[in-house]
């Protein structure tokens, strides 16, 4: 769920059009095409209500009538009928269609500016924010903000609509008129009133929705603990609170439609009988003919739905605004600026130097303090700490990934902020903690960017001691894996992420946590091999005593600090240090 | 049980035996039955309301404004029609459809208040029994991937039949009332007419229906792009340090460029079913139209058909091609939201594995450490697959047992037909020398405890959660639950009002495991099952937890399923599971000592030899918090 609820303040109107102004503006053709057809649609419904008036009095009429006037051929009029609905048919389809391509085009739009964001925008960024929001803005909130597209047309059809009857009825009488112009506004604020009570219990609804939900998923995920601890009762009660809460809010919504829904169906035909009263009077003066009557009736018969979906439109505005407010959280977020390239990265591995380097996450918990230390190029140092003090937070910063909140970081003399990405993720590759797979092949996932040859991939995934177990796939380097494919085991998918960073022949290998579902054995193998086959620098997460013997030199990570530096021997007399460590020989393999 | 496919992969049928779903619907929701009624009569009303005006026009045109001939007579010039008009007439007939439109309004009005009253609370009922059932299915329901359908069943499953509710249900129960109304009013006028006006829509329901499958098929399509989207996205979104890490944005820019590609593709093909059947109910009430006035005028004479009768059937044709275009474009939604009813209601039908015994024959079990039978226990999950065979055992109260065995081996099961989490398909299992079936909810609730492996807490604090142990318990008693554990120190160090978050998310999963202990030392149970955490512990909480364990076993039974040497090492008794067979007890000297066999093969194998696969012997992927 959202940890950001986006203004609850009454959406401002101007902030509405400008919205969806500019939207109209980012695809304007398909909706010129949709405003015309809605255009067609409402001179196509007036015109078939005059068709109406016309059969009657030319076609009808005179047929009955003795010595009348003569009729007009019976099939002008039919095909009148029919062609004017086939007119008024063609526009709305071109409305609806066009109206969809607009809204699905605005959306597909955004989708992609915001693939942009969330590609560029820096990890500090992304680790305040969570998954199911993100993914909940590029899916239900760019739905919900384009949704208002839909009705658009037709709503400013609506205007041509009531411009064309308001013409078409000034011909016919201007009593008979008057009598119309006073209904409709009626209906029209009977709407904009109607929209406005259903907004706050719709807001609320939409909240309870989000509510039950957050409860099922909760409940659901702990469903073994729920019946071990035996609280399905609670848990059904919990539930049903919020379900009810959630009904009351949607019966409100029920009610108040109720009435307006009796109202503005009674309204129009209220009218038509005023009408067709008015109307025997004027064709008692004279002043107007049966047919007349006919097509005002049927004028207001056509008017009373269209009428409605102003409406529908405004009802469409205020979750628009909503979703677009929640987008622009991501929107308006400042990218960094790009670093160029400037090729001073010396050759071979890199030597790393932190000076001063301090980090604080942006709830102010300070998780790295007073860091200094030195890598010599081609070194194996071991970085040793509990949990929680740190290791992972420095790995990134190493790497490149966030930048320190104090000090600076060099990577072979250059200072990691004057690096491009291109260079850094060229030079630096970190193996994380916890192994990120994609629904790819076995060699999507190893050469993520397409850049590698088949034998350079094979070569890496033997140096993490994974060539072998890939060949014994169904399809070898190319069979899936992911939630489609094939699941591998943890140790499987570590070592396939090892050969992702090796592939790479970086020159700074950075190992988090990277192999702790290895077995020990093999883990050695691995490093063994990572000594002599590549020309790299390397710092390694260790929570095993052999890794640590592995290593040149020692960092030991305690509260932040570097608390001590050096070989394993010089760092036994650390107390601390050795009671750590004895703690890892105890927890065994 | 839905055993179909993801929900967003199902395939929608065309032919969903309504009348079976709408019995079934009823049945599970009595409140509907009052609902129906109110839908008929709101139905009526509407159409009441709405058709008196075609009748009014014909009165009006027939009867109030009379026809004569032009002539001297009224000083008009020859061949023009002139008019006569009974004002009285008119306006008590308009009176009295101004009288009957506010009524059927007034009507209307009640009715559908009444309607979603009992929609909403049948909706709502619906909901609540369908999540409590949920939680009273036996665990062979509850893993992963049925999860995620659980959820939906009580979340968008409902509430897709609450927007339904909302829109469809509306229609559904004026227009078909009203295009009844319109034939009968226009056969009352003009029976032949009427006929006409039916035979010239015919081809409207299989062409509708045709459309509506072509639709139906586009809309699956769309359905799963829009997964394929979220899933995309979802992957992008997760692997970001990987991604900015590695410097792959561009193959990810351009797999979500084709993904959203594709969903918009997709949607513009449904959309033109959607634009199009809309205006099917136009060109047919069109073609109706012209057909009666052709065929109307014609006919008049033989017919005996009034030219203000005429005029109404007319007005009438066009009233029809409103409820056709209405239905057509609520039957999507219609027919998503029968799948979703029937999805939920076949969870209402799904049967409950574990009957609670009713009052009568329920027992208790006695406090202290318990003694554990199995008899022949046999256990199946619901897809056949054979997880226990002849499993018999006696476990000694007060025992520290250890169960032992690869993925697979069953040992899991076992532990879990312990707290009779799912019945032996075959056999017992006896607490005490009393079947586990016959021991009543509440003791064994008390009696017999679990801690699963994975460390779930509600969102609240810690004294929230390991309140769940004992409900009366004070702060006090909650603090020395953690002393006897020897973890007095970590809990100072938390502090008992710490939020564990979502999930317990503020914490790491040995700390979790830590909590639940504590919980599991508060309840006190005789019997205690523990599923163990495998190595996603670091080093110090490990400690700490290993010696809580040992605490915690004290004064009770307890189950360990094991997956570490270590925790085999230090039970009294050792069980050893393999390919659903239990095929050794013993200690854990005494299974070593024997040289051979599967205990031996484990034991070689924790001691760090190499597995096949090259991982760890104790399972996988660390996951600790930031």
């Amino acid at each position: 769920m959202s940890r950001f609820r986006a203004d609850d303040r009454r959406v401002q109107p101007s902030d509405a059009w400008r919205l969806i102004r500019e939207q109209i503006a980012l695809h304007p053709g398909p909706f010129a095409i949709s405003v015309f057809g809605a255009v067609l649609y409402a001179g196509a419904t007036v015109v078939s209500a005059e068709v109406l008036g016309y059969v009657t009095d030319s076609v009808i009429y005179p047929s009955y009538v003795a010595d009348g006037p003569t009729p007009d051929p019976v099939l002008w009029g039919a095909a009148a009928i029919v062609a004017v609905v086939a007119l008024r048919s063609a526009g709305v389809v071109a409305r609806r269609y066009f109206a969809g391509m607009t809204a699905e085009r605005v959306q597909a739009t955004f989708r992609r500016t915001l693939t942009d964001r969330y590609l560029r925008l820096p990890i500090s960024w992304h680790q305040r924010m969570p998954t199911g929001q993100l993914l909940a803005h590029a899916d239900n909130d760019t739905e919900k903000m384009a949704e208002v597209l839909h009705p658009l047309p037709f709503s400013l059809g609506t205007f041509f609509l009531a411009a064309f009857s308001a013409v078409s009825l000034l011909l016919v009488d201007v009593v008979l008129a008057a009598v119309a112009f006073s209904v409709f506004p009626a209906l029209i604020l009977l709407n904009r009133v109607y929209s406005s009570r259903v907004e706050r219990p719709a807001a609320a609804a939409q909240e309870e929705v989000g509510r039950t939900s957050a409860i099922a998923h909760e409940s659901f995920d702990g469903a073994l603990i729920v019946k071990t601890l035996g609280r399905a009762d609670a848990e059904v009660e919990r539930f049903g609170v919020a379900a009810h809460r959630l009904r009351e809010h949607r019966v409100e919504i029920g009610y108040i439609r109720a009435l307006f829904e009796a109202v503005l169906d009674m309204l129009p035909n209220i009218g038509i009988v005023l009408v067709i009263v008015v109307g025997a009077l004027r064709v008692d003066a004279g002043a107007v003919t049966r047919g007349d009557l006919v097509q005002v009736a049927a004028l207001f018969t056509v008017l009373a739905f269209p009428m409605r979906v102003l409406g529908f439109f405004l009802e469409t505005v205020p979750p628009s605004v909503v979703s677009r407010q929640r987008l622009n959280l991501v929107l308006d977020e400042q990218l960094p600026a790009p670093v160029p390239s400037s090729g001073v990265l010396p050759e071979g591995p890199l030597a790393v130097r932190a000076s001063a380097v301090g980090y604080q996450y942006d709830d102010d918990v300070e998780v790295l303090t007073g860091i200094d230390f030195t890598i010599e190029p081609g070194e194996i140092v071991a970085l040793v700490g509990s949990t929680g003090a740190g290791k992972s937070t420095l790995c990134s910063l190493v790497a490149g990934l966030m930048p320190p909140s104090v000090g600076s970081i060099t990577l072979g003399g250059v200072e990691l902020a004057d690096l491009s990405d291109r260079e850094r993720t060229d030079a630096v590759a970190l193996v994380f903690q916890e192994t990120f797979l994609f629904g790819a092949s076995v060699t999507g996932n190893i050469d993520l960017d397409g850049a590698y040859t088949a034998d350079e991939i094979r070569e890496a995934a033997a140096v993490a001691r994974a060539a072998g177990f890939i060949d014994r796939l169904p399809n070898g380097f190319d069979t899936v894996l992911g939630e489609r494919g094939v699941t591998l085991s943890g140790g499987q998918r570590q070592r396939v992420a090892l050969a992702r960073a090796l592939v790479r022949k970086p020159r700074l290998l950075i190992l988090d946590d990277a192999t702790s579902a290895v077995d020990p054995k093999i883990e050695q193998e691995i490093l063994a091999r990572l000594r002599s086959r590549l020309h790299t620098t390397t710092l390694v997460v260790a929570q095993r005593v052999a890794t640590i013997g592995l290593a040149d030199r020692v960092l030991f990570l305690a509260d932040g600090r570097i608390a001590a530096a050096g070989t394993h021997d010089e760092l036994m007399t650390n107390a601390d240090y050795r009671a750590l460590v004895m703690a890892y020989e105890l927890a065994g393999t | 049980m839905t055993t179909a496919a993801t929900p967003g992969q199902e395939k929608a049928t065309g032919d969903l035996r309504t009348v079976q779903l709408i019995r079934r619907g009823l049945a599970a929701s009595p409140e509907l039955a009052d609902g129906l009624r109110m839908t008929i009569a709101m139905g009526f009303a509407v159409a009441i309301g709405r058709l008196v005006i075609p009748v009014l026009i014909e009165q009006t045109i027939d009867n109030g404004i009379g026809v004569a001939a032009g002539g001297d007579a009224n000083g008009a010039a020859a061949g023009t029609v002139v008019n006569t008009v009974d004002m009285g007439y008119v306006v008590r007939s308009a009176v009295l459809a101004a009288i009957i439109i506010l009524v059927s309004a007034v009507i209307s009005w009640r009715a559908q208040r009444r309607l979603v009253r009992q929609a909403e609370l049948a909706i709502t009922n619906l909901r609540i029994r369908t999540f409590d059932r949920i939680h009273r299915f036996s665990i062979a329901d509850h893993n992963e991937t049925r999860k995620g359908l659980l959820v939906s069943r009580v979340t968008s499953d409902a509430e897709t039949l609450a927007r339904f509710a909302q829109w469809g249900l509306y229609v559904w129960s004026i227009d078909p009332v009203m295009m009844l109304g319109v034939l009968l009013v226009l056969a009352y006028y003009s029976w032949q007419l009427a006929l006409v006006v039916l035979v010239v829509h015919l081809p409207v329901l299989p062409l509708l229906r045709w459309m509506q499958l072509r639709q139906i098929a586009v809309y699956d399509a769309y359905r799963n792009r829009v997964s394929d989207m979220l899933a995309a996205f979802s992957e992008m979104i997760t692997g970001t340090p990987v991604v900015r890490a590695y410097g792959a944005e561009e193959r990810f820019r351009t797999e979500l460029d084709t993904a959203i590609g594709r969903r918009y593709h997709t949607r513009m093909r449904a959309n033109s079913y959607m634009a199009s059947l809309f205006v099917v109910g136009d060109v047919f009430g069109a073609l109706s139209m012209a057909a009666v006035l052709v065929v109307g005028l014609w006919q008049r004479q033989a017919w005996g058909l009034e030219a203000g009768e005429l005029v109404a059937v007319l007005f009438l044709a066009n009233l029809v091609r409103e409820p056709i275009g209405s239905i057509s474009e609520v039957l999507d939604q219609t027919q998503v939201a029968a799948a979703s009813w029937n999805k939920i209601l076949s969870v209402l039908d799904h049967p409950i594995d574990v009957v609670e015994p009713n009052e009568d024959e329920a027992r208790d079990l006695p406090l202290g450490p318990l003694r554990i039978e199995a008899d022949n226990v046999d256990f199946s999950y619901g897809d056949g697959e054979r997880a226990l065979t002849d499993v018999s055992v006696v476990i000694p109260a007060g025992l520290n047992v250890a169960i032992v065995g690869e993925t697979g081996s069953g040992k899991t099961t076992f532990a879990k037909l312990l707290c009779r989490l799912a019945d032996p398909t075959a056999g017992r299992i006896l607490v005490d020398g009393i079947d586990l079936r016959v021991v009543s909810h509440r003791s064994r609730i008390h009696s017999v405890r679990m801690v699963p492996q994975d460390g779930f807490l509600f969102d609240g604090t810690i004294a929230d959660n390991v309140m769940f142990g004992a409900d009366h318990a004070t702060q006090a008693d909650i603090r020395s639950a953690f002393e006897r554990l020897g973890l007095g120190w970590w809990i100072d160090k938390q502090g008992l009002d710490t939020r564990v978050g979502e999930r317990g998310e503020n914490l790491s999963v040995g700390e979790r495991q830590l909590v639940a202990l504590a919980r599991a030392q508060l309840a006190d149970p005789g019997l205690l099952i523990l599923d163990e955490a495998t190595s996603a512990v670091d080093p110090e909480t490990d400690q700490a937890l290993t010696q809580a364990l040992r605490r915690l076993a004290e004064g009770r039974t307890m189950v360990s399923i094991a997956h570490r040497l270590s925790t085999a090492e230090v039970a009294d008794l050792v069980l050893v599971f393999d390919r659903s067979r239990l095929v050794d007890i013993g200690s854990h000297r005494e299974l070593v000592a024997k040289g051979s066999g599967v205990y031996h093969g484990l034991h070689k194998a924790w001691l760090g030899n190499t597995r096949s696969n090259g991982d760890k012997p104790a399972a996988p992927v660390s996951r600790s918090g930031r």
